[in-house]
């Protein structure tokens, strides 16, 4: 039912792991579904120079999170976040139709990543033109 | 790669004694068997000798209560939807069980439809069904109850005689899907006591696509198949010759050896998961310790998907199923499970292995260490055991 593609990022996942000093974190699913998928970045000039994954699903849910991180490291973010669960899936050589609702969410996951890393950025950016101002 | 079946649960390989007595009805003996003249005359009492070997080794009254079916689910609706319009100017109030096997749920559904009330009885931790539960339900409007034997998924067997005191006090008639248990464990339909009862041969390693209905003498029943006379007009269609004889040597095989492959799977099934408990932490037993099927091992491990492990169960050459929903193709785990009050995460991480006469003591030692190794390796990758262990840390 699996292609090859998924068999072999099932059996041999990349980026397995966390980054304990990630810039951002995104995670995807919920238990109840049985898929959760959760993303951690390191960004550097505005590009993903460190990606991992810690995922609880199918093997649908850890193909996708292991695949997908092999297609954004060293990606810029504006290129990162062009990448939609769709092209995710069509790398694998597409998934079982079911499973492309609930086990194919790892590219949302990475744009909450990227959200996250951009509100932090944000804030800061935020409190300079605040302080800013306070002088003027 | 030897391949390890664990499934047995979900079928059986059909025994070759078995397949050796089915061969016949293929070629030499393949005449219809309503037909008077010598080619028909052989198939007819190829049935009817296999319909008296059934009704003996189940202990029917009488040959003619066993009606023979395409499957264990069309019995399930034979029985259900039979007594349901067949009763209609009495009641229209059906009791069943929250954990039925979907041939009787999705019956009792589609009854709904056509204005029958349907009540689903709780179950619990264990997966049993109370029988004072089953008397509480029981109103002037109830025409049937009908509740399963043992259940597929977790094992548990239920006091299946006990409840049928109760009904019969009442005047309700009481079906059992037993697919699971016919056998596979002793069975007695005197001692049961019921009116109606499933059973499918490919679960005791007859052939798939056969299944029987008993139905006590006297039991109102309308048909679902419209046609011929065949099967006292309860069931139209050419029988299935090869089919039916098949299943009434299958029966005879596992009831002869029932006791010494029970005590067998049992001694199996309990050494299994002693051993995954002792050798995998947050392990769960789902079902009844003691009054469960001799083959049936269903454990959750948490923080795991259950499709995950049979993958790799099955990369490593090992059968087996789960109660995630990404194995039932919807979007909710097992319907057993819930029902027993597991939460959906750890419904999820559910898996079944179904022990059956060909495996070893060396499979099974090897599957424990298969999964020993795979459940530590997609809990690396969890995010769910990740934080546990960090709340564990912590405290
Ligand atoms: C408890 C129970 N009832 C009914 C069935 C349906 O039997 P069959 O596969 O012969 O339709 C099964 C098997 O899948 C079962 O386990």
């Amino acid at each position: 039912m699996y292609t090859e593609a998924v068999m072999d990022h099932f059996s041999n996942p990349r980026n397995v792991g966390e980054i304990k000093d990630a810039d951002g974190v995104g995670e995807a699913g919920n238990p109840v579904c049985g898929d959760i998928m959760r993303i951690y970045v390191k960004i550097e000039d505005q590009r993903i120079v460190d990606i991992k994954f810690k995922t609880f699903g199918c093997g649908a849910a850890i193909a996708t999170s292991s695949i997908l991180t092999e297609m954004v490291k060293g990606k810029t973010i504006a290129e990162a976040e062009k990448v939609t669960n769709r092209a995710v899936a069509e790398a694998l050589g597409g998934l079982p139709p079911h499973k492309m609702h609930c086990s194919n969410l790892a590219a949302d996951a990475l744009h909450k990543a990227l959200d996250a890393y951009r509100q932090s950025h944000l804030q800061f950016t935020a409190g300079e033109a605040d302080s800013s101002s306070a002088i003027g | 790669m030897e391949r390890i079946y664990l499934d047995h649960a979900a079928t059986t390989p059909t025994d070759p004694r078995v397949v050796e007595v089915m061969l016949p009805y293929f070629t030499e003996v393949f005449g219809n068997p309503s037909g008077i003249y010598q080619e028909g005359r052989a198939g007819k009492k190829a049935i009817d000798e296999s319909r008296e070997k059934v009704a003996r080794l189940l202990g029917a009254a009488d040959f003619r209560e066993i009606i023979f079916t395409g499957s264990g689910s069309e019995a399930d609706n034979l029985a259900i939807s039979g007594v349901a319009w067949a009763n209609r100017g009495k009641g229209n109030h059906i009791i069943t069980s929250s954990i039925e096997h979907h041939a009787v749920l999705n019956t009792c559904k589609h009854l709904e439809k056509y204005g029958f009330t349907v009540t689903y009885l709780p179950v619990d931790k264990y997966g049993m069904v109370a029988p004072e539960a089953v008397r509480e339900a029981i109103t002037d409007r109830t025409i049937l109850v009908s509740l399963m034997h043992a259940n597929n998924e977790v094992g548990t067997v239920q006091p299946i005689a006990e409840i049928s005191k109760i009904v019969h006090e009442k005047g309700v008639l009481f079906h059992t899907d037993a697919v699971q248990t016919v056998g596979s464990i002793p069975l007695h339909l005197k001692e049961l006591g019921v009116d109606l009862l499933s059973l499918s041969a490919h679960k005791f390693y007859g052939p798939k696509g056969v299944g029987a209905l008993y139905v006590k003498k006297g039991t109102r029943l309308s048909r679902l198949i419209h046609g011929g006379a065949q099967e006292r007009q309860l069931r139209a269609g050419t029988e299935n010759v090869a089919g039916i004889v098949g299943l009434a040597k299958a029966l005879e095989l596992a009831i002869t050896e029932l006791e010494e492959n029970n005590s067998r799977l049992v001694e199996f099934r309990d050494y299994f998961i002693n051993e995954l408990m002792s050798r995998i932490d947050r392990v769960k037993l789902n079902g009844h310790p003691t009054k469960r099927l001799p083959g049936n091992v269903n454990v959750s491990f948490e923080f795991v998907e259950g499709e995950s492990i049979l993958l790799i169960l099955d990369l490593k050459g090992i059968a087996a199923s789960s109660g995630s929903a990404c194995t039932s193709g919807s979007l909710d785990p097992s319907h057993v499970l819930l029902a027993m009050g597991l939460s959906h995460e750890v419904a999820h991480g559910s898996i079944r292995l179904s022990i059956g006469r060909e495996n070893t003591k060396t499979q099974l030692d090897y599957v424990c260490g298969v999964l020993e190794e795979g459940v530590a390796r997609l809990r690396e990758m969890s995010p769910l055991y990740q934080a546990r262990a960090r709340k564990e840390r912590s405290v």
